[in-house]
């Protein structure tokens, strides 16, 4: 039954594939395929490296407007029109200033922390998928390969939060660590019964489950409880405010980041904007549909009377799908973003008593429910 | 040699020196913190051993539970406990090096001759690929039922005991406030307390 379930819902429109054509085109310029191969493997990671980083500058950029914008103010205005190159302006200052190690610090393992930080979330960027075949790699273990990622990040909070041989870095660190384990938890449930309703752990077939009837069959309407849950705990361990704790400033002046400069500093930074944008991406994968657009291309297709498998009408909806996954991703930044500026922040047992004795309760009803669901309905909970 | 096979044997190499040398390491270092950390790399090394040989999930789960879970829970423990202080030497160091080294280079022996003995089915079955989480829920669900299931409830009892471990509070009140006797002892501590051993059992004094 697994298995049948697993054909049928990889069976979907072939879509754009730039991989085989770009094989296809070196190797009719006389390479062999594996070399066509390993001259095509660079090109997506770089560009998904560059999307990454721009889309740290917008959120930063959307970031000062919106907080200006809550707070009755105007923001950033000089730097560029309305103020864009401002977050360019940050990152150059944080580039020329000077790295201080602590001079009782432990250097080794102080400068290792921001990069165990940073390196597992943009490795996460593997999975995330803009289309049937614009994505880096379309593993098998998909989202569970994210899940396992981002459990490394604690590791590297409490390595920089130890060598900085501060208490308030230290106390950042635990807390830290401590805040995303447990809402790790609630965190792969609520996935779990989403991996349910679509009998794979790959991203690209998470999205193809939900592509049946447009806005109406995307997972959000079938898992509204575990939307919730996923949510509120991406945004913990994003640390975003509410759940900003390991960095709250009036109890730990930074936290683990207390004493980081520069560009170490500027890393902490960046990993958080990039696992922002990542969150709200999975978000927008795992129960928006991901790239398909509110009305199904293929109807648009069928009304407009063309072929879906036109090169022309390929690229059209190859963008399109691109547009729809930033547009989803950035309609959830900026909640992210009013959630920041418009709420206070939780006390640590208030965060801890959220995430034990009620996400991580309700994620496991939901996670029966639906498994009840898909018995009782399979046709619309994905038999 | 194709690119594909070159590069399978250069990420081998990398890793289980990577994995080698961590865990003599994880052995050998005197700062215990390097130790732990250490054995974060060796895991992840492990866990890169596993993607080589085209067990993707089970890569996935090691980095889950081994980084993720276990690795972490050690560095809570070093650093909730960590005191600066230098440990007294202790008498006859040398010869309990000397003796531990020595059952470590026997039990090495004897996996080597294991090793060298056993005739190994190569190039063994086809791997399965991106099928083997199905094949691994599958196996779970059937024939390892047992041993799954007898995991967890040793999973649960630990889970238990912990919860007793940390919360005496539930066995012993101070007599006099009624509060929890550990909280109370925190706060007070000059003052004597009565401790009740179960708050619960009736005294002989209630008894009728």
């Amino acid at each position: 039954m697994l298995s049948t379930g697993l054909m049928g819902a990889t069976v979907a429109p072939p879509g754009l594939d730039l991989q085989s054509s770009f094989i296809d085109l070196a190797q009719g310029m006389g390479l062999t395929a594996g070399a066509a191969r390993l001259l095509w493997l660079p090109l997506p990671m770089v560009l998904v490296l560059v999307g990454a980083v721009v889309g740290v500058l917008v959120s930063v950029w959307l970031e000062r407007k919106i907080s200006a914008a809550v707070q009755q103010r105007i923001g950033p205005e000089y730097a560029g029109a309305l103020g864009v190159l401002q977050p360019l302006a940050d990152g150059l200052k944080l580039v020329f200033k000077e790295d201080i190690i602590p001079a009782r610090a432990d250097s080794v393992l102080f400068s290792l922390g921001p990069v165990l930080v940073v390196v597992p979330v943009i490795l996460s960027w593997l999975v995330v998928p803009f289309g049937q075949n614009l994505l880096i790699s379309n593993v098998g273990v998909g989202i569970f390969l994210w899940i396992a990622l981002s459990s490394i990040q604690p590791i590297g909070l409490l390595m920089s939060g130890y060598s900085s041989n501060n208490k308030y870095s230290l106390l950042g660190g635990l807390r830290a660590a401590a805040q995303s384990i447990s809402y790790e938890i609630p965190l792969a449930l609520a996935v779990l019964a989403v991996v349910m309703m679509s009998n794979s752990l790959s991203t690209v077939d998470i999205v193809a489950q939900q592509t049946g009837a447009g806005i109406l069959s995307w997972n959000i309407w079938r898992q509204p409880v575990g939307f919730v849950i996923f949510w509120i705990c991406a945004l913990a361990e994003c640390e975003r405010l509410p759940f900003d704790l390991p960095e709250a400033e009036e109890e730990l002046v930074a936290g683990y980041q207390t004493e980081y400069s520069g560009m170490k500093f500027a890393l902490f930074y960046l990993g958080s904007y990039i696992n922002l944008v990542l969150s709200a991406l999975l978000v927008s994968v795992l129960y928006l549909g991901g790239w398909s657009f509110p009305i199904p291309v293929e109807w648009i297709t069928g009304w407009l009377g063309v072929s879906p498998d036109a090169p022309l009408v390929q690229v059209i909806t190859g963008s399109i799908g691109i547009v729809s996954t930033i547009l989803k991703a950035y309609l959830l930044v900026f909640f992210a973003i009013l959630l920041r500026w418009t709420t206070p922040r939780v006390r640590i047992d208030q965060l801890l008593d959220l995430g034990w004795k009620f996400l991580l309760p309700i994620a496991l009803v939901n996670l029966l429910v639906t498994a009840g669901l898909k018995l009782a309905f399979p046709v619309a909970f994905g038999g | 040699m194709s690119i594909a096979s070159t590069t399978q044997q250069i990420c081998f190499l990398v890793l289980s020196a990577t994995t080698v040398v961590g865990s003599l390491g994880v052995v050998l270092l005197p700062n215990i913190v390097y130790s732990a950390f250490l054995l974060g790399g060796v895991f992840l090394s492990v866990a890169g051993l596993y993607l080589l040989l085209n067990a993707s999930f089970v890569a996935a789960a090691q980095i889950l539970v081994y980084v993720g879970a276990v690795n972490v829970l050690i560095l809570f423990a070093i650093m909730l406990v960590n005191k600066q202080e230098t440990l007294a030497v202790i008498p006859g160091l040398l010869v309990r090096r000397l003796l531990s080294g020595a059952v470590c280079a026997g039990l090495f022996a004897l996996l080597l001759r294991v090793a060298f003995t056993t005739t190994w089915a190569l190039p063994g079955p086809p791997p399965v690929g991106e099928e083997a989480t199905i094949r691994i829920g599958e196996h779970l669900f059937t024939d390892y039922l047992l041993p799954f299931e007898l995991a967890s409830v040793l999973l649960l009892m630990a889970m238990i005991g912990a919860i007793v471990l940390a919360r005496r509070d539930v066995f012993s009140t101070d007599v006099i406030t009624g509060e929890p006797a550990d909280q109370g002892l925190i706060e007070k501590e000059r003052t004597p307390l009565l401790i009740e051993k179960s708050a619960n059992e009736p005294t002989l004094l209630t008894k009728p």
